[in-house]
C-alpha cells in the first residue's frame, strides 16, 4: 500500500473518462511534444516510405504514391509514457495491413525508422489486424511537423514512443532488435494497460 | 522530505532523503506519485536538480497554473512528509564530465536538469569546457541565479543569461529570445564537437534546436527535452 500523501486531494474526472485512462496516466486537452532531438524538416519531394528487410518484395512509395493509397479515418485514445493521455483523437492514414499485403513477409518483428535517426522496434502482431496506421492527417488537418508530419506511425495500443514520428521506413527482421528508447531503459513492448514503462516493469 | 527551498515566486526545490537510492546521472528525472486517502493517485515526472554526488535527491518544481500535482508540491508539502518516488528514469538526456565538452541551453525551468550537470561538474572539480545559455523572463524568475554566479569563475565554464521580458538596471547582457546571433556569440560552434543539451518549453526547444541545426550543429549531437503547457 503506497503512503497516503497528507492533504492531497487530486483532481477527479468523470468515471467514463477515468475508465479510459491506463494506470498512472493523466488526461490532457492539448498535445504535448516529446522528441529526443531536433525536429527534422524534410521536403515532400524528397520524402519516401520504404519497406525492406525480411520481406518478399521490398517497396518504396513517393509522397504522391503514398497519398494515393486508400486511407481510413479513425478515432483512438493515445498514451505517452511521460504520463499524459489524450482521449478521442481522430486521424487519417494508411492501414499497415494494406502495406503488409503488398510486400509479404513471414518476419515476426520490425524496426520503424525515421528522419533524424530515430528507431523503434515492434512485433508484427502488434501492428497487424487493424492495430497500426501510417497517418498524415490529424483532426482533419495535415499532421504538423512537431507531431511527426508529414507522416508518422500510429500504434495506439502501445505507448506513443512506438508510434515513430517522421517515419520513413519499416525494416522487417527475424530477431527483435531494441530501438532508440528501448535500448535506453524503456520497456521493449510498452503496453500502457500493463504499465510497461521501463526495463524493470 | 528533508527540506524545501524557495527558488523563485513560483518554483520550489524539494530535497528528499531516498532510502536505497541507486544513484543517478545528471539530466535524469524522477517519477513522483501522490496518493489521496481514498486511493486516488496522480503521477508526474520531474527533472533531478542535484548532482549525483550529493547525498540528497533534489527536485525543482515550477508551479503549473491549474496543475494537479505541482500546487501540492509547492504549497502543501512540508519537511517530514513522505512522498513516493520512482527512478532515476531516462538514459538519453544525461551527461557526465567524462563525456567531454558541453553546451547547455535552458529556458525557464528547463534549467533544472542542466543545473544537475553543472553541479556534477563542480562536484568533480572538472575543468571540462562547459557553456551555459540560460533564458528567463526576468532576473527574479531566474532559477539558481546566485549559485550559478558562484560557479561562474570556474575554469572552463562560461555562463550567459538572457532576459526576455525585463532586465535589471544597467544590464549589459542579452535581452531577447535566443536567436542565431546569440548562439554564435555563446559558441562553441558546430565544429567543436560538443554535446548539446536543450531543455525548456516546447516552442523554446523547437526554436533553439532548429537554430542549432541551421548553424551546422550535428543533429545527433543535440539532446532535447521539451515540456508542454500541460502537465502539472
Amino acid at each position: 500500500m503506497p503512503p497516503v500523501s497528507r492533504g492531497f486531494l487530486g483532481r477527479r474526472r468523470d468515471a467514463a473518462d477515468a475508465a479510459r485512462l491506463p494506470p498512472g496516466q493523466y488526461l490532457v486537452e492539448d498535445f504535448p511534444v516529446l522528441t529526443a532531438g531536433p525536429t527534422p524538416h524534410s521536403p515532400l519531394d524528397e520524402w519516401s516510405l520504404t519497406i525492406h528487410g525480411a520481406v518478399d518484395e521490398p517497396k518504396s512509395w513517393t509522397w504522391e504514391e503514398f497519398r494515393a493509397l486508400e486511407t481510413e479515418t479513425f478515432t483512438v485514445d493515445i498514451h505517452c509514457v511521460t504520463k499524459w493521455s489524450k482521449l478521442g483523437t481522430t486521424w487519417t492514414g494508411v492501414p499497415l495491413d494494406a502495406l503488409l499485403e503488398e510486400i509479404g513477409t513471414e518476419a515476426d518483428y520490425l524496426t520503424a525508422w525515421s528522419d533524424g535517426g530515430y528507431t523503434t522496434n515492434l512485433a508484427v502482431e502488434d501492428v497487424s489486424d487493424g492495430r497500426a496506421w501510417i497517418v498524415h492527417t490529424f483532426e482533419g488537418e495535415p499532421l504538423e511537423v512537431e507531431h511527426g508530419g508529414p507522416a508518422r506511425l500510429l500504434v495506439p495500443a502501445l505507448y506513443l514512443w512506438k508510434s515513430a514520428k517522421w517515419v520513413r521506413g519499416l525494416s522487417f527482421t527475424e530477431e527483435d532488435e531494441p530501438g532508440f528508447w528501448e535500448a535506453a531503459g524503456y520497456h521493449n513492448h510498452g503496453d500502457p494497460w500493463r504499465e510497461q514503462r521501463y526495463w524493470s516493469d | 522530505m528533508r527540506e524545501t527551498i524557495e527558488e523563485t515566486a513560483h518554483a520550489r526545490t524539494l530535497a528528499l532523503d531516498v532510502p536505497g537510492w541507486p544513484g543517478h546521472r545528471a539530466g535524469q528525472h524522477l517519477d513522483v506519485r501522490l496518493t489521496a486517502e481514498d486511493g486516488y493517485q496522480a503521477e508526474r515526472s520531474y527533472s533531478i536538480a542535484s548532482a549525483p554526488e550529493l547525498d540528497a535527491v533534489e527536485l525543482t518544481v515550477e508551479l503549473v497554473d491549474d496543475g494537479e500535482v505541482s500546487p501540492y508540491l509547492i504549497e502543501e508539502v512540508i519537511p517530514g512528509d513522505v512522498i513516493e518516488v520512482r527512478g532515476p528514469v531516462g538514459g538519453h538526456f544525461t551527461w557526465s564530465v567524462d563525456d567531454g565538452r558541453v553546451l547547455l541551453i535552458g529556458g525557464g525551468s528547463g534549467l533544472v536538469p542542466l543545473m544537475a550537470m553543472l553541479r556534477h561538474r563542480a562536484a568533480r572539480a572538472s575543468t571540462v569546457e562547459a557553456r551555459l545559455l540560460a533564458s528567463a523572463r526576468s532576473e527574479p524568475d531566474a532559477l539558481y541565479r546566485r549559485e550559478i554566479e558562484t560557479l561562474r569563475p570556474q575554469e572552463g565554464l562560461a555562463v550567459d543569461w538572457t532576459y526576455t521580458r525585463a532586465t535589471p538596471a544597467g544590464w549589459k547582457g542579452f535581452a531577447r529570445r535566443v536567436d542565431a546571433e546569440m548562439l554564435a556569440a555563446v559558441g562553441p560552434g558546430p565544429s567543436a564537437g560538443a554535446r548539446v543539451f536543450v531543455c525548456g518549453p516546447t516552442p523554446f526547444v523547437e526554436s533553439v534546436s532548429d537554430l542549432l541545426v541551421d548553424a551546422g550543429y550535428d543533429p545527433a549531437s543535440i539532446h532535447a527535452e521539451r515540456f508542454g503547457p500541460t502537465g502539472g
